[in-house]
């Protein structure tokens, strides 16, 4: 291989990494030296040493923070997982209409997100809103979704399966090339449908089912958007919430911008990616267990 | 194509899109030194659109650039950071404290002096709320004040003379609201009296006898027996007449800005709310039956909250002096006045009533007040506006804090503890005072 040839990849990488340089790695670099810092953007930072890391042990909404962003994700991710597979596995049926469900399927996703929240404000009102008229009709009694301290992260779950159709597409992808001769195979030995799905269906899509859980997963700890526009948005939408749907990301933002304290919201930022790294770690190190890749030998 | 002839091409395509990219770094328009950027001022009226003009007409060399939007913290504190400031900003008075203490504003005194404002002009209230460390740093614009407004058609139907109604005597209050509220099953109809909590906590606080800040803004009173007191009254009036939770959720639902307002509806008997609210009731639901009174403390006095906005000079403005020419020019009499005729005379066009330009300036309101507002027979404005001008000369305001923002957040949220029965007042506001603490000993370095 020629000079020239070997330098050409990197040529044509690096506008990439010029963008990456700029635009992650500096700003990650600078948050971690932030994270040691006092800095609340007009006055010069201060070093504080681990000051900053150890707050985060000692501050209650930290903890409070946590444990709602962690609620979140164990109640979002394995329901979005599930839903999307109920809904890919249908649309692999619908036949001829396959292409309109599909669509059907998608549109949700592109609603932007402010919207959605808005939409969402109002149909979920525990007084006023359309979900709890429908539970009516049948009878029951629905909760005050967007005010009950015990129904609001619920409330958001249910919102955030409004875009379980990402999830299905990628979903439907995956069952299309599981090879029809396994199904066969399986068919002849008298397998039932639910041991067809799951020893054949479930491993032949394990890895996308991976990649899926993990990629929802980082989402779900990073929530913050709609529940940002619902519930903290403005003085109105803030009056008279409690912390039940205080997020991690949102309390950083609150502290970054609210409490002008740049330093500890770095330092909340760093951690916030520790544990996303840690959940990951966990998460990889099960899949060696429970993802099959065609083809892998063990 | 040789691999080598990509890279050339490559390299070329490279060198056009860098150097197109740094042609977006030369001065902006924004340095041109008859320039003058605004951030967080909208203009949805003629009360931002004429005084606008005034300023043009007599700034004519100045280009102006009104960045329409509303006020965004985290937009306004990454452009003071990043050195590239506005010439002014435009944000609630409450907030000024914070960003005086930190240096993100200049002090206008030298501002004001040259241009021989006098100060005195504006209502105390309102300059309390813009002067931190004996410094003003902001010019005060619109001022709103909170009152009561009753629904007659449901306060009569429970027996009760809407004249009699007022928030001198809590026990009375109290034992009205329940009569008053309609909630069956978790599902309110009609909320009997809506204490406006958390928002109204400083007003409910001085109406007991205690203001939630100390005069100097560097601390505060959130465990003082008497706001104890106010926010275990204000919170059982609440939870007397329901769950916090149904509260909400019922109030959320209400169309405040539609002819099927919460009055209009009889969604809501009697409420202490922003002034500016008589004006969108007047026009959207002119017959809702309504009285305005104001608020009363516990020895019957009128007691009310000033509240508005401030135009203030960031640090790093590259404008200065004409910035300051600006906010003199919006904050004037004069100004006010014509904004006040064109504002009136838009709204004759379309019809709908004109209820009065209600500023922090009170010599621009006397002229207004005297030359341009004149009843005009909607029932709604000719006994509201008397109301409000009669409150705003003797309105309360707290002071300028340096950790404002954080203050608010925490005697907000011990409301709201309260209120979903997660804490006891007395926890609720022993916790908000620590917070509180930490919040000013952090900006103050103690």
């Amino acid at each position: 291989m020629s000079r020239t040839e070997r330098r050409a990849p990197w040529l044509f990488l690096s506008p990439w990494l010029l963008g990456f340089a700029a635009f992650t790695a500096g700003p990650m670099l600078v948050s971690l030296w932030l994270s040691f810092t006092r800095y609340d953007m007009l006055t010069p930072a201060e070093f504080v040493g681990t000051d900053n890391y150890r707050e985060l042990f000692t501050d209650p909404k930290v903890a409070t923070a946590l444990g709602n962003t962690l609620f979140f994700t164990v109640l979002h991710v394995p329901l979005q997982i599930v839903l999307a597979l109920v809904l890919a596995s249908l649309l692999r049926r619908a036949g001829r209409a396959g292409g309109v469900f599909r669509t059907l399927l998608y549109l949700p996703v592109m609603t932007p997100p402010v919207a959605l929240a808005a939409l969402f404000l109002l149909l979920l009102n525990g007084q006023t809103g359309a979900i709890n008229d429908v539970l009516g009709w049948f009878g029951f009694t629905g909760p005050n979704w967007t005010t009950d301290p015990a129904w609001i992260k619920p409330g958001l779950v249910l919102m955030s399966l409004w875009t379980v159709g990402s999830t299905a597409v990628i979903y439907l992808a995956a069952l299309t090339r599981v090879p029809p001769e396994l199904y066969e195979a399986a068919e002849l030995d008298g397998a039932s449908p639910w041991r067809r799905f799951r020893h054949v269906t479930l491993p032949m899509i394990s890895g996308t089912v991976y990649f899926t859980v993990i990629v929802n997963t980082i989402a779900s700890l990073q929530v913050f958007t709609e529940a940002y526009v619902m519930f903290y948005g403005n003085a109105q939408t803030e009056a008279g919430r409690d912390d039940s749907a205080l997020f991690y990301v949102i309390y950083l933002f609150q502290q970054a911008f609210g409490s002008l304290r740049m330093g500890y919201a770095s330092a909340m930022a760093w951690a916030l990616f520790l544990v996303i790294a840690l959940i990951t770690a966990l998460q990889v190190r099960a899949s060696r267990r429970l993802v099959h890749y065609e083809g892998e030998v063990r | 194509m040789t691999v080598g002839r990509w890279v050339r091409v490559s390299a070329v395509v490279a060198a056009v899109l860098v150097s197109g990219g740094c042609g977006g770094l030369g001065a902006s328009p924004e340095d041109a030194p008859n320039a003058l950027t605004t951030m967080g001022f909208g203009l949805p009226d003629e009360h931002a659109t004429a005084r606008v003009a005034v300023f043009r007409d007599r700034f004519p060399d100045t280009d102006l650039r009104v960045n329409e939007g509303a006020f965004d913290e985290q937009q306004f504190l990454s452009a003071v950071a990043s050195g590239e400031p506005p010439d002014l900003v435009y944000a609630d008075r409450a907030k000024l404290g914070a960003y005086a203490a930190r240096g993100a504003v200049e002090p206008i005194d030298d501002c004001l002096r040259s241009h021989g404002v006098d100060q005195a002009q504006f209502r105390p209230a309102a300059m309390r709320q813009v002067t931190y460390g004996g410094k003003v740093y902001g010019a005060p614009e619109f001022a709103t004040v909170r009152l009561l407004i009753i629904n007659n058609t449901a306060v009569r139907a429970a027996g009760v003379d809407p004249a009699t109604v007022s928030s001198t005597d809590w026990s009375a209050l109290a034992d009205l609201s329940t009569r008053l509220a309609d909630n069956a099953d978790g599902r309110f109809r009609r909320i009997g009296f809506d204490p406006k909590l958390p928002d109204f906590l400083p007003l409910w606080a001085k109406a007991n006898g205690v203001e939630l800040i100390t005069p100097d803004g560097r601390g505060v009173r959130l465990d003082d027996p008497a706001v104890v007191e106010t926010l275990r009254y204000t919170t059982d009036l609440v939870k007397s007449q329901g769950t916090w939770a149904a509260f909400k959720a019922f109030k959320d639902g209400f169309n405040d800005f539609g002819a099927d307002n919460a009055y209009a509806k009889d969604q809501l008997a009697v409420m202490p709310m922003d002034s500016f609210y008589i004006n969108t009731l007047a026009t959207n639901s002119p017959d809702v039956d309504v009285t305005i009174t104001p608020f009363t403390d516990r020895r019957g006095e009128p007691v009310t909250e000033l509240g508005g906005q401030a135009w203030a000079i960031p640090k790093g403005s590259r404008h200065p002096e004409r910035a300051c020419d600006f906010l003199v020019t919006m904050t004037a009499t004069d100004t006010w006045v014509t904004a006040a005729k064109a504002r009136r005379d838009a709204l004759a066009a379309k019809g709908r009533p004109y209820g009065g330009t209600f500023t922090a300036n009170r010599v621009a309101d006397e002229e207004i007040f005297t030359t341009v507002y004149a009843a005009q027979g909607n029932r709604i404005l000719d006994q509201g506006v008397p109301i409000v001008r009669a409150l705003q000369d003797d309105s309360f305001a707290l002071p300028a804090s340096p950790a404002g923002p954080d203050l608010i957040r925490a005697w907000q949220q011990a409301a709201t503890r309260v209120l979903t029965g997660a804490q006891t007042p007395e926890e609720a506001l022993g916790q908000a005072q620590r917070e509180a603490d930490a919040a000013l000993d952090r900006v103050l370095g103690r």
